[in-house]
């Protein structure tokens, strides 16, 4: 698991899905494209599309800093950016310890995640479904509310 | 041995052997004598024959052994070439090439090609000469035992090997029937029959259906699989009356491979015919013979191996991983360049100046190295057209130049089927038939010439003939009939316009449809594919002295031309292809039309479009301006004008795709990586246009 955090709370994506994780760079600005699409990347020559986390979730949207990072991950065959506020550790998760994910209300729709993993005596991990986070007829489903 | 590692290089390989040998074969035809081309031909099947054999494609490497036997023979000055052997090694390339293809679909190579195998045993065995040169003073079944060898195919020859693995004995055995025999067939049934009860029957030389119909002449052989002994057998086969002799011989799987030939060769020996066959065969092979010597020693002085390509194979995803490595090498270079200007200092300045020009030579380098030489299309037209001709009855030559021009492996891929239908559309239809050439006092052969060339940014290839033209006439006809145009256009349509309505949909002025090509019918295909490919097609012609289609294409489809223009602190790319014109207009040349902005263009008002409003771009608007650069484009016969901000400049881009994830986006066809590795968008202009 990669760990990365969105405002107070910890998430993790599996380490498979995980091309790379990048430094904010310079993006380019994707006309009539869904909000939370922050635009397109040069990644060494491949065009990659970032999307805001934070606003994909319907969370505020913070200015980026030093630790903002873009996690490429590549779930079927999409291939694209994810902008979290930071990454900061990989971790061994025990499937024992991964519970279902509850009901959080005013939080994250439960549907874009797997569950919630213990770790340690403190740490509590978000594990994210990429599926739901990329898929595309909710975005198409977003596009038509939006006109 | 793991063999799959090795089947894309076999693929390559056998493919560049099969073309070398069509192109040599070509020429042996126009140059029969020139025996260093059967050497050549000959190493090819060789080389050939080796790869097959050890990548297991056991069909291929018998069927390229055969052809050896053959042509080892004519290098031996043993046999002359003539048009049978000709047709029989084009049609055993054409089995080679089908086999070939099975591989590269999946398939495991295998073909039945027992009647090529046995037209060329026919060949070493000189039989074939006496089916062509006997004919007509033999009898019948002459002719069919003559055409008929005796080897055994793939599948029998599998057959008789497994059955002498397992124990079983196989035999040879060559009956005889006695002179006087009245019932020939009836003997022969009865022979199989009496064999039939104690083993069986691998192959029968002539067929069985032949023997049945009478159709051999005293003598007729088996293979033949039993447990019984030589001796009973001989005693079996002689209880049947009227049977002169059985000479029995046993197979042993030494034996096995060159017995088929042997016996073959045996069985020409006794027959009377041969020997007259034999005195004609050597004669006329003497005569090349003698020829072909100073040839044949001037060869050995120039080396005897075949000059080798100095080239490598690169498997194009590592070329575009080298291009993608350039981009960040670009980006680099960028960044070099802004902390050299900024730290002032000279020798950090030449030297990233140095590098800049080395990245620059190495970009085009890399760019190059996608480029193929069209040859590699143009090389199996040679063959097609000569067969064409052929199943046509006419005459044709195919004059090729400029086959050295290169085009990107993307354009060249695509390419060939277009071109193809071209070629089969101005041989079938644009050059008459031997008599009507000659009537037009035309020489007999036609000619057929295919150009490649390149122009400007673009590679031109044109087809052309000294035919007959197109019929305006007819092609309006057909035009009219289809409802494609009306009377009154029909009056005011130009030649061109007229030609070009041959590449309509639905449209043949092909009286008759032929199945090489109806004119018009896939030509609308053709020219879909190559506007497909970023390219136009046209056709002239000039009627009674030929057509030309001129086909003009892209260098290559992942590097476009394109206009780069600024919105605010926003790059886009517009390609150049379909941009009419840019110029500049002042405010007050808008006109409000229904809400709708527009401006007068020559002679004619088109929409203006705001890039910016459409793309909703933060930090420009043109409303600020009072004059604003505006692209012209077109979709078809529609034009918009399209207001931006400022121009950058011409630029050649390379195509990106933006993922699936973005698939579907308004109005941006692809993205493209700037010098400075800035991603920038490219427009799609119709999607602009309505």
């Amino acid at each position: 698991m990669i760990v990365f955090a969105l405002g107070t709370e910890e998430y993790g994506v599996e380490v498979e899905k995980v091309r790379t994780i990048e430094r904010m760079q310079p993006m380019t600005r994707v006309p009539k494209a869904p909000e939370f699409i922050k635009g397109v990347i040069n990644l060494r020559g491949v065009v990659i599309p970032i999307i805001d986390l934070r606003s994909r979730f319907g969370l505020e949207t913070q200015n980026y800093t030093d630790a903002t990072r873009i996690i490429i991950v590549s779930q079927g065959d999409y291939e694209v950016g994810l902008i979290v506020d930071s990454a900061n550790d990989v971790i061994d998760l025990d499937t024992d310890n991964i519970d279902n994910p509850p009901e959080i209300v005013g939080g994250i729709k439960a549907k874009y995640l797997d569950g919630i993993a213990r770790v340690g005596g403190q740490r509590l991990l978000v594990l994210l479904n990429l599926e739901q986070v990329l898929d595309r007829h909710e975005i198409q489903q977003l596009e038509r509310t939006e006109d | 041995m793991e063999l799959s590692q090795y089947l894309s290089m076999f693929i390559d390989e056998s493919r560049e052997h099969l073309q070398a040998m069509n192109e040599n074969l070509l020429s042996l035809e126009n140059n029969p004598q020139d025996i260093s081309i059967v050497h050549n031909i000959f190493r090819s099947a060789h080389t050939l024959k080796g790869m097959s054999a050890t990548m297991g494609f056991e069909d291929i490497a018998s069927l390229t052994h055969e052809m050896e036997n053959v042509l080892d023979l004519v290098r031996n000055h043993k046999l002359a070439m003539d048009s049978f052997i000709f047709d029989c090694i084009f049609k055993s390339l054409d089995s080679l090439e089908s086999m070939v293809e099975d591989i590269i679909q999946g398939g495991t190579g295998k073909a039945d090609v027992t009647q090529i195998v046995a037209s060329l045993g026919s060949i070493v065995t000189g039989d074939y000469k006496k089916s062509s040169a006997d004919a007509p003073a033999s009898t019948d079944s002459n002719k069919k035992e003559g055409t008929k060898g005796i080897e055994v195919d793939e599948f029998q020859y599998s057959i008789l090997q497994q059955s002498i693995d397992s124990g079983f004995l196989v035999f040879f055995i060559k009956v005889s029937v006695r002179e006087d025999c009245v019932l020939k067939a009836a003997r022969a049934y009865m022979v199989f029959d009496a064999l039939e009860q104690n083993g069986e029957i691998v192959k029968a030389t002539p067929s069985v259906q032949d023997i049945e119909q009478e159709k051999f002449d005293r003598t007729f052989s088996v293979y033949y699989i039993s447990k019984i002994d030589k001796a009973s057998l001989q005693k079996e086969i002689l209880n049947v009356s009227e049977i002169e002799s059985a000479e029995i011989t046993t197979v042993d799987s030494e034996s096995l491979a060159d017995m088929s030939r042997k016996q073959s060769e045996v069985e020409a020996a006794t027959k009377e015919i041969a020997a007259a066959v034999a005195a004609v065969a050597p004669e006329a092979s003497d005569a090349p013979a003698a020829k072909a010597e100073p040839n044949a020693s001037a060869k050995p002085a120039a080396g005897g191996a075949p000059v080798a390509n100095r080239t490598i194979r690169v498997d194009i995803e590592r070329l575009d991983a080298l291009m993608n490595l350039f981009s960040e090498l670009l980006i680099d270079r960028v960044r070099l360049e802004q902390l050299a200007s900024e730290v002032k200092r000279n020798d950090l300045s030449e030297t990233v100046e140095h590098m800049s020009r080395v990245s620059s030579d190495l970009q085009n380098i890399v760019l190059k190295l996608r480029m193929v030489p069209v040859d590699s299309v143009f090389n199996r037209f040679p063959r097609m057209i000569r067969d064409l001709a052929k199943s046509l009855n006419k005459k044709v030559d195919l004059v090729i130049t400029g086959a050295e021009t290169e085009l990107d492996r993307t354009v060249i891929d695509e390419i060939g089927d277009p071109l193809v239908h071209l070629l089969r559309n101005s041989v079938d239809h644009g050059i008459e038939s031997i008599n009507d050439r000659l009537a037009a006092g035309k020489p007999e052969h036609g000619t057929v010439y295919l150009r490649a060339f390149h122009s400007g940014n673009h590679v031109f290839i044109e087809i052309e003939e000294d035919g007959r033209g197109i019929n305006r006439e007819k092609v309006l006809k057909t035009a009219l009939k289809n409802g494609l145009i009306t009377q009154d256009q029909a009056a005011k349509l130009s030649d061109t316009e007229v030609y070009n309505l041959l590449f309509e949909s639905g449209f043949s002025t092909a009286d008759k449809i032929s199945d090489i090509s109806g004119r018009g019918v896939g030509l609308d295909v053709v020219k879909t594919k190559i506007q497909m490919l970023g390219g136009h097609v046209h056709v002239e012609s000039k009627p009674g002295l030929g057509s030309k289609f001129s086909v003009q294409l892209p260098l290559t489809l992942s590097i476009i031309s394109a206009m780069l223009v600024k919105l605010g602190s926003e790059k886009y790319a517009i390609p150049l292809s379909s941009i009419v014109e840019t110029s500049a207009i002042q405010r007050n040349q808008v006109r409000n039309i229904h809400g709708n902005k527009m401006i007068e263009y020559r002679n004619s008002v088109i929409p203006l479009v705001s890039l910016s409003t459409l793309f909703d771009v933060p930090d420009f608007k043109e409303d600020m301006e009072d004059e604003t650069e505006i692209v012209v484009v077109r979709k078809g016969d529609k034009q918009v004008a399209l207001m931006v901000d400022e121009f950058i400049g011409q630029q050649e881009i390379v195509l990106k795709t933006l993922g699936k994830y973005l698939s579907g986006l308004f109005a941006i066809s692809g993205a493209t990586i700037l010098g400075d590795g800035q991603v920038a968008l490219i427009i799609d202009p119709n999607a602009l246009i309505k």
